[in-house]
């Protein structure tokens, strides 16, 4: 079976965020990139599951050439080919996800892994478009995954708890953190990623849907109060919270 | 043209939550704004007392009623909102962003061909116009956007939206039973976390870091949080480490919290777990370094020892809580 695993190359969530001279976009200046967090447990998933299964992992970005460094770390991990959709799509989720749906189609996968969300936009949606633009079945922010024949079992955390979700293939799981450990790359698969192929080519073009106004930083809290250094300030804490701010 | 908003209303167990009545509050608004109709779409079985939203400004609530339906079912769900949004001609839909709302919103984007904003915390009208405001970078900086195609799609973050004054109304419902509802994807259990209250819809949190220095320290976190109906959250480290479960977890890799109180203990503040509760109305933080980032986000702060402030903290809230 046809793997796919889709990966955003994102700030390193240590990143202190300063808006870009546009004032639309982040200034990259110094900003560290990595694999997208939420992109390793996808990873992990696909490696995982062509083990138990058969078939081929293939790896697949969006955006600029840079993006190869997060392409190779999942080659490294043990995927077998990358792709790299050339563009600078990312602050529109759905044009996004249209590129990536087509590259997916062209691939033939049946199985679609991706991070739950990327920790730069914050969408939480990619996955997602991607699945019902393909027509495949969704389950997403997915904790537990069992695939029996073309059966898919899997749990997505809620509110308050998770669901047992019951769907089957095609199918596009977005991954959460704790559905698995995901694996170091070895030396061994650092050295035999760097042989391997990254295909590049430019991302399907299509309509965009949204427009950026507007970058800025959020309001600074005003500076707080240290009450006291002891249970003694406990009181007065309580007053605070009860009479000035009223939330207890 | 129909010039109508359709606002989602999410129910669990057959009762509708609080974010849902946040987000048709916000729906009345903007259609007041805009000079829309809006109107509301509920999915279940059994959900209780849908004329009370009535109350929140809307009028009509159409209800799309199958046994089958009780329970999740995003393909379901998906077909049942975009078929209806469609024979309607509704421009703009609203979802809360909640666990249903993130999946379920993209589904019925891609079906009414529209665009998507997600997680906005504010929606201003202007000439016609809705500019949505949306945290990214978990928080570190605001988006400001506008969607440009003629279909519109806003999910809205709990707990930021004032619902304000109530009316005295009850809304019209419509029940429809739907037959064969398609259940490709549907949810065959739930399974239930013994009696917490999740970190992303609590209106207190009370989060434990590596200041608690082991696991079974917890259990002063867990008695304030008690004391005060609040949910327990935890930091990355401590999560990390096997602590805590990852559900607790708040900040970048975790989850991004408003709540009007958060009590941070025994946390430092990486700029990771800043970024996920910096938006909560108040803060505050007990922690025995007075330098540490949290106290730079603090409304109140105790520099002190967390094993003595803490229990001193749940009794003093137990005497006025009586």
């Amino acid at each position: 079976m046809k793997i796919a695993v889709c990966v955003s190359h994102v700030p390193d969530t240590a990143t202190k965020i300063v808006i870009g001279s546009d004032s639309k976009t982040i200034d990259p200046n110094g900003v560290t990139y990595i694999i997208n967090p939420y992109d390793e447990f996808a990873v992990e998933e696909a490696l995982k599951t062509k083990e138990k299964l058969g078939g081929e992992v293939v790896v697949i970005s969006l955006g600029k050439e840079a993006n190869k460094e997060t392409i190779r770390k999942a080659l490294a991990m043990g995927a077998d080919q990358g792709v790299l959709l050339k563009d600078d799509l990312q602050r529109d989720p759905v044009a996004v996800a249209k590129a990536l749906s087509e590259e997916i189609k062209a691939q033939g996968a049946e199985l679609v892994f991706f991070g739950k969300q990327s920790v730069d936009y914050d969408n939480s949606i990619t996955g997602q478009l991607t699945a019902e633009m393909l027509g495949y079945n969704c389950v997403s922010v997915v904790v537990d995954l069992k695939i029996e024949g073309s059966k898919i079992i899997a749990e997505r955390e809620i509110e308050g708890g998770r669901e047992v979700v019951e769907t089957s293939l095609p199918a596009v799981i977005t991954a959460q953190k704790g559905l698995n450990e995901p694996r170091y790359a070895s030396l061994k698969g650092i050295m035999a990623a760097k042989k391997k192929v990254i295909e590049e080519k430019p991302a399907q073009q299509s309509g965009k849907t949204l427009e950026i106004l507007k970058m800025k930083k959020p309001a600074m809290k005003q500076p707080g109060r240290i009450i006291g250094t002891d249970k003694t300030a406990v009181a007065e804490l309580v007053r605070l919270l009860k009479e000035e701010a009223k939330v207890i | 043209m129909a010039n109508k908003i359709i606002t989602f209303l999410e129910q669990r167990n057959g009762i509708l939550k609080k974010s849902s009545l946040e987000t048709a509050k916000e729906a009345v608004k903007l259609a007041s704004a805009l000079n829309y109709e809006v109107e509301a779409v509920a999915i279940g079985n059994n959900v209780e007392d849908l004329e009370s939203v009535g109350k929140y400004g809307i009028g009509k609530v159409t209800f799309f009623k199958s046994e089958s339906l009780a329970n999740y079912s995003s393909s379901a769900y998906a077909a049942l909102v975009s078929d209806y949004a469609k024979t309607t001609d509704a421009d703009i839909l609203l979802f809360s962003n909640t666990a249903m709302g993130k999946d379920l919103a993209p589904l019925v984007c891609v079906k009414l061909a529209a665009g998507i904003l997600m997680d906005c915390v504010s929606l201003e009208v202007s000439s016609g116009e809705i500019t949505a405001t949306r945290p990214v970078f978990a928080g570190k900086a605001l988006v400001e956007a506008k969607i440009t195609s003629q279909k519109k799609i806003f999910t809205l973050r709990p707990n930021v939206f004032n619902i304000g004054e109530l009316a005295d109304n009850k809304a019209e419902v419509t029940a429809k039973n739907v037959e064969n509802p398609d259940l490709r994807t549907k949810v065959v259990e739930v399974k239930k976390s013994e009696g917490k209250l999740d970190v992303a819809e609590a209106e207190i949190i009370v989060s434990g870091g590596r200041g608690l220095k082991a696991p079974e320290n917890f259990h002063l976190v867990e008695e304030l949080a008690d004391t005060l109906g609040a949910a327990v959250g935890a930091s990355r480290a401590v999560v990390d480490a096997g602590w805590r479960p990852h559900s607790e977890q708040v900040g970048q890799t975790g989850k991004t919290v408003s709540p009007n109180l958060y009590i941070a203990v025994g946390i430092s503040g990486a700029i990771q777990h800043l970024a996920g509760m910096s938006s909560s109305k108040y803060i505050v933080a007990i922690n025995k370094d007075k330098d540490a980032p949290i106290f730079g986000v603090a409304d109140y702060g105790i520099a002190g020892d967390i094993f003595e402030v803490l229990p001193a903290l749940t009794e003093e809230i137990k005497k006025i809580k009586g």
